[in-house]
């Protein structure tokens, strides 16, 4: 079946008469539901405009509950009462029109002008807001009418929906709506665009309301307390205010009550509508629920957050979707997902029966609800039944062709993953379902990066495609494997992590030496059965020689057979940029990684070939052999890890932070005592005003700048002679050099000096007399008595330390509240300034108007996904390549 | 074009007479070619090579492959002139183990890789330039201030900057220019310096006492003679500035730097305020610049920092190269220099701050932002007062901010929302006519 498809909506106010049209019923009692408990004829929950009980028909459709969406139905006002949301327009439309002919107060000349200004501005779909404004500043500066000759009286807005007309000799009078309406009726259609209306649409004496339009009570349901008694919504409650006060207005009117009264009533009239459609109007208190609870009114429901568009429109709560805490599972593929079965029991999949899937189903259904079963099947009478204990047996019988069944989720199905916030496409991906026990979804840790997600009580959401469309979309454009490259900067954003750089890194690190048995075990559950040639032999205890294989070897076997690269690791010492040579492959770190023909040559394996966001090899696969292949490549070196990481074991303790005693006394001696001299020194050149002061700054910022320097340098240096003591084998410092997690700051922090704490980049200044601390003289410069710790987190720190830098730490703290809340809504405002443009079928950027943004996206039309780092084409590798093939040949 | 007028814009352009003249020989041989190719490289570089060949409109009829004949052959290729640059750098160098075959090979698969890594057609960039950018905007930093080299001036980094540059600001919190000066003045600390004091603002409250006494009624200046000095400023100057202050001003140079000007049946208040305004009176230098810092570059040049900024008047001032002089005022440039210039700025400022981050985002995501804030010819915030606010559609506007005030000013105007957008879409329940939405598929029969 094809759906229609709306092509578009139309804007405009509603007339009277339109009002009165599609009302379906006229609304006289403010009562709701008479003493039978059922709704009042001419009432406001009133049967004709729609049906919000059980079992209850609707008047004007017949429809039920549920079927009929509801009519509206009109409330004829005694007294025309202006639009709140249209006052200062009405304002403007007053200043600018003669107060006795109705035409706007321009020259024809100027009239014509501005005609056009307001045509052209159509015609090229953009806003005529800034004409409009042109044509009421002019108007409103004539004070005679150039046609009838009238001499004009100034207009004030009294706020928020009075008008006083003031004369020459300052005399006010108070324009009541109904004069106000007046005035506008007599504006001619021809001025009416001039204004930027169109008289079709929107006549401007439509903005003064005489019938009130009364929405369905779909649009405002009640609720039954449990105490059986009605709550009404709150729209209800205002609607009820109008009628009794038009009543009033009416019944005083009739009376022939004094004008006093009859302006005081309507003013209170103008007062609830007005609230009714905004209850947030400056200068008028809000109309208040009994409990003294603000009214959310038509402002209120459509506005904000939670409001109508950016709440139920924009955003929809969905069917078929669940959400639980993540748990990591290394041995799933890094494209499944682990769904509990009670999960994979709840949602379900619509499958068509036919004579190709009979069979299938049939077994299905036989289970019942015991777990790959079903919940539902729709017969082909389009009856459908619920599968239970009792008939599942019977259904399964009766199965045929064209039946429908919603069957469990089973392993390999589709669905979406979702972690937010989704800051990015990469938040949402498509996973296959493998069905498992226990409560939590699983996830391969290799996809943490793009959903930036980690298992400390992080949630996800899992929504089941409904549609075959939709599971081929998934399949095609949102499987993770099509995601491993991040289009923000062309490089994979899925990758190793953590242990699995610690993992490999042990193993290609120096030369590890695996006996046959050893090697397999380390390529276990990777499908490689060839080991290939053993590196070389060694004689065991027995005197027998055995045959070994390489760490690098062993990592080797899971590359492309014929894959060739070259580059440096993080753990690079980055010679060049000091100046001197790169040993490459003699470099003393193994930092030259070289690949060729598929084995690792030399070389690390560290956080720059496998790791997410740099994943050089990574890169390389997904390139050259696609994504499948990299998929693969993901899980062998992420089961390689893991099996290399169980052998040998990996662990951080506190004792893994202990430097031995000289070295702590090297590191207060030579870092932390060195530097808090040369500050004394600093501080004392200062006071013995023999500081020259730097450029642009003054002696005291001079100072500071300097001692800033010096404590920092303190840090680093004592963090180096703590590298030093700890070495290569220590647990922290593999991992920060391998880039596997944490940094050289955090274990110096850890177990030599913590360093200077700052607030705004600056030392800590802030107490009172002079001092940050009463431990402290007022006025001391030292490094101490600015939050300078010296002790190591397991040192342990001094209270005045503790303090210090429990006040750094405060910054950060805020600084990251702020941050999130900033970032968020400037994603936002990004996301919907952009969000329409689109590469057309001629390479073209655009956006929903036709105009164009770009002629060529991104000026060479390249996708940066596509690129490979940003370079587009890799023309030393064609080079290479075509000449080598040559000469080989 | 004709050989001789091509000849003289040749000679024009430095290359020598000799190489020339063998241009203009009627008949090229091989030999010959290769050896003018060469002279020329030498001398104008290797792009403009197949230029100059081409603009004497001369083949080499030969099989033999020379710089020129790669060119040609690298100019037949459609990708992007950047491509082409750096292809003809690297097929130098291999020049020798080049033929024909190869050539032709390599050409063939650098195209194939152009061609393949060409957006699809209907991929909707917006969403993932946005994305791109305002992902990495959780990871910036919030610390406003960071200094631009050691000691020196204050500028607004991380998160506050790029929203600043979204919200295309008039007023900056931190704007400063990099004054770039000709050669003759980047090469010497003191005439840098000379320039750094003709641009930053020099109050006369920085250069003299300025003091207001009850007992004559009058404002007092005492000059400070090393100040002056230091900023090469001439006490006659001062005298001057002070006298086109008011025309009522009687000023009296008293000598040895003192100035007094005398006021004359005017309260103890008026003198007050004529201290004030004396002190504040612009001496020298162009306002707005606060401070001007001279650094010298990597590169060895001497370059003016300033805090705060005002482009068109610094351009003017002599020594200062117009032509590499920046602000980090996206307003004033597009008011100075044009749009295309504030184009090229945001993507630079952009750039720059998230580099400066550690962030790596892709240019063209850059790009794509700052074509859609200068679109149409002014540059324009991203938000409800620029681009999302003068989106055509009435639903997507009522879904960003302001919703009800959108909907009434919809209504008068009778607009028509025509749903070709995301968020109006969403909102209908409509697919999407983006990507995958936009094309339909029927089945074959």
């Amino acid at each position: 079946m094809r759906l229609k498809r709306i092509k578009g909506i139309k804007f405009g106010l509603l007339s009277p008469k339109e009002i009165r049209k599609m009302s379906a019923s006229k609304i006289i009692t403010p009562d709701t539901y008479g003493e039978d408990g059922f709704p009042i004829e001419l009432g406001l929950v009133n049967q004709r405009i729609g049906v919000i009980d059980p079992g209850l028909r609707c008047k004007t459709c017949g429809g039920r509950m549920g079927e009929c969406p509801g009519h509206f139905g009109h409330i004829e006002l005694a007294a025309p009462i202006i639009h709140v949301g249209y006052a200062k327009m009405i304002y403007r439309i007053l200043a600018a029109t003669c107060r006795r002919c109705g035409k706007v107060l321009l020259g024809e000349e100027a009239r014509v002008k501005f005609l056009d200004g307001i045509e052209q501005q159509k015609e090229k779909q953009a806003d005529v807001g800034y004409v409009v404004k042109q044509v009421f500043k002019e108007a409103a500066k004539n004070d005679v009418c150039p046609f009838c000759d009238e001499i004009q009286k100034r207009i004030k807005y009294d706020k928020p929906t009075g008008y006083i007309e003031i004369d020459k000799e300052d005399k006010e009078r108070r324009l009541m709506p109904t004069d106000v309406r007046e005035r506008l009726e007599k504006i001619p259609d021809d001025d009416i665009p001039l204004f930027g209306m169109d008289p079709k649409n929107a006549r401007p004496e439509w903005m003064i309301i005489t019938v009130l339009p009364v929405p369905p009570v779909t649009a405002r349901p009640s609720i039954t307390l449990e105490s059986g008694q009605r709550s009404e919504d709150d729209l209800t409650h205002k609607l009820v205010d109008i009628i009794r006060i038009n009543q009033r207005f009416m019944e005083n009117r009739d009376a022939g009550a004094p004008q006093l009264i009859i302006e005081d009533l309507w003013e209170l009239l103008q007062y609830h509508i007005s609230t009714y459609f905004n209850n947030e109007i400056p200068s008028i208190p809000p109309a208040r629920h009994r409990s003294g609870r603000p009214l959310k009114t038509m402002t209120q429901r459509l506005k904000g957050k939670e409001g109508r568009f950016r709440g139920s429109l924009s955003g929809k709560r969905v069917n078929f979707s669940a959400r639980t805490v993540i748990s990591p599972d290394p041995e799933i593929e890094i494209d499944e997902v682990g769904v509990p079965k009670d999960i994979a029991k709840e949602l379900t999949i619509n499958v068509n029966v036919t004579e190709r899937n009979l069979e299938a189903i049939r077994e299905t259904l036989k289970r019942g609800s015991k777990h790959p079963g079903a919940n539902y099947v729709r017969r082909s009478d389009d009856k459908k039944v619920k599968v239970t204990e009792t008939n599942y047996e019977l259904l399964a019988e009766e199965l045929g062709v064209g039946w429908k069944v919603e069957r469990h989720l089973q392993d390999g199905d589709i669905v979406l993953f979702n972690r937010q916030p989704s800051l990015h496409r990469l938040s949402i991906m498509a996973h296959y379902v493998r069905v498992m026990p226990g409560r939590t979804f699983r996830l391969n840790p290799t996809v943490c990066p793009p959903y930036n997600a980690d298992y400390d009580g992080d949630e996800m959401n899992m929504h089941v495609l409904q549609t075959e469309e939709a599971r081929a979309e998934a399949k095609i454009l949102m499987a993770v494997k099509r995601n491993i490259m991040s289009p923000r900067f062309g490089r994979p954003i899925i990758g190793g992590i953590h242990d699995y750089i610690t993992g490999l890194f042990i193993l290609t690190w120096g030369e590890k030496r695996f006996e046959k048995e050893k090697a397999q075990d380390m390529l276990h559950r990777i499908n490689i059965h060839d080991l290939g040639e053993p590196a070389g032999t060694f004689e065991s205890s027995s005197g027998i020689q055995v045959p070994y294989w390489t760490g690098k070897q062993l990592f080797g076997r899971i590359l492309p057979k014929q894959m060739e690269l070259q580059f440096r690791g993080v753990v690079c010492g980055k010679c060049i940029e000091r100046g001197e040579k790169c040993k490459k492959e003699n470099c003393p770190r193994e930092a030259y990684v070289v690949i060729k023909e598929g084995n690792l040559v030399c070389g690390v394996i560290d956080e720059m070939a496998i790791g997410s966001f740099k994943g050089k090899i990574i890169e390389q696969i997904f390139r050259l052999y696609g994504e499948d292949e990299a998929k693969k490549f993901i899980n062998d070196f992420a089961r390689l890890a893991i099996n290399c990481i169980k052998q040998s074991g990996f662990s951080f303790g506190i004792s893994d932070e202990d430097i031995p005693k000289e070295g702590k006394a090297q590191i207060r001696e030579e870092a932390v005592y060195a530097a808090e001299h040369k500050v004394e020194e600093l501080i004392r050149a200062y006071d013995a005003e023999e500081l020259e002061a730097l450029p642009g700054r003054s002696l005291e910022e001079t100072l500071e700048l300097l001692i800033m320097q010096e404590l920092g340098r303190a840090r680093d240096d004592a963090g180096d002679i703590a590298e030093r003591y700890l070495g290569i084998e220590n647990a922290a410092v593999l991992m920060a050099k391998s880039g596997a997690r944490g940094s050289m700051l955090n274990l110096t922090q850890m177990a030599a000096c913590v360093g200077q704490q700052s607030v705004r980049g600056e030392r800590i200044n802030r107490g009172y007399q002079g001092r940050t601390l009463p431990h402290f003289k007022s006025g001391d410069r030292r490094a101490e008595a600015h939050g300078f710790v010296r002790a190591s987190f397991k040192d342990g720190l001094t209270a005045t330390e503790y303090f210090l830098h429990a006040v750094g730490g405060r910054e950060a703290l805020v600084d990251t509240a702020v941050r999130t809340s900033q970032s968020g809504y400037f994603q936002r405002r990004l996301i919907n300034a952009l969000q329409d443009l689109e590469v057309k079928n001629d390479g073209t950027v655009r956006e929903t108007r036709g105009t164009v943004v770009q002629f060529k996206y991104g000026d060479d039309g390249v996708d940066p996904s596509k690129s490979e780092c940003g370079k587009v084409v890799d023309i030393d590798e064609i080079i290479s390549d075509v000449i080598e093939v040559d000469v080989g040949s | 074009m004709e050989i001789k007028t091509a000849a003289e814009e040749l000679k024009k352009s430095g290359v020598d007479e000799e190489i020339v003249e063998l241009i203009k020989e009627e008949f090229i041989s091989v030999a010959l070619a290769t050896e003018i190719e060469e002279q020329l490289e030498m001398q104008v570089g290797q792009p403009y090579v197949d230029d100059i060949i081409l603009m004497f409109g001369r083949e080499v009829e030969s099989e033999e492959l020379n710089l020129g004949r790669i060119g040609r052959e690298v100019n037949k290729i459609k990708v992007p002139v950047k491509i082409k640059n750096e292809l003809r750098q690297k097929l130098r160098v291999v020049k020798t183990k080049l033929s024909k075959e190869k050539l032709d090979a390599i050409l063939a698969a650098v195209e194939q890789k152009y061609e393949e890594a060409q957006v699809e057609p209907r991929e909707a960039v917006g969403i993932v330039a946005a994305q791109s950018i305002g992902e990495p905007g959780t990871q910036m930093t919030m610390r406003t201030f960071h200094y631009a080299g050691v000691g020196a001036i204050y500028i607004t980094l991380g998160l506050p900057r790029i929203i600043e540059i979204v919200d295309a600001r008039k007023k900056l919190s931190t704007p400063t220019m990099k004054v770039k000066l000709v050669s003759e003045f980047a090469s010497e600390r003191n005439k840098a310096e000379k320039i750094a004091m003709e641009i930053e603002e020099t109050h006369i409250r920085d250069i003299a006492k300025v003091k207001a006494a009850i007992e004559d009624m009058s404002v007092w200046i005492v000059l400070n003679a090393k100040e002056l000095k230091r900023r090469y400023i001439m006490s006659e100057e001062v005298e001057q500035t002070i006298q086109d202050i008011g025309t009522a001003l009687l000023v009296e140079v008293v000598g040895g730097g003192k100035l007094r000007i005398h006021v004359k049946d005017k309260s103890y208040h008026d003198l007050l305020r004529l201290e004030a305004k004396v002190s504040t009176t612009l001496v020298k230098g162009i306002g707005g610049i606060k401070r001007a810092l001279v650094r010298r570059d990597p590169s060895g040049e001497y370059v003016l920092y300033t805090e705060g900024s005002a482009l068109k008047k610094v351009l003017k001032v002599d020594g200062v190269d117009s032509g590499r002089t920046t602000t980090n005022n996206i307003n004033e440039i597009s008011d100075v220099l044009g749009i295309e210039a504030a184009r090229n700025a945001i993507i630079e400022e952009m750039a720059g701050t998230l580099d400066e981050q550690g962030l790596d985002v892709d240019p063209r995501h850059i790009t794509l932002i700052a074509d859609t804030m200068t679109m149409d010819g002014e540059v324009k915030q991203i938000g409800r007062h620029g681009i999302a606010g003068e989106k055509a559609s009435v639903l997507s506007r009522a879904a960003f901010e302001v919703t009800v005030d959108n909907l009434l000013e919809a209504a008068i105007h009778g607009e028509t929302d025509a749903l070709k957008g995301v968020t109006e879409n969403v909102i209908v329940g409509q697919p999407i006519k983006l990507g995958t939405g936009a094309i339909e598929l029927r089945a074959r029969k």
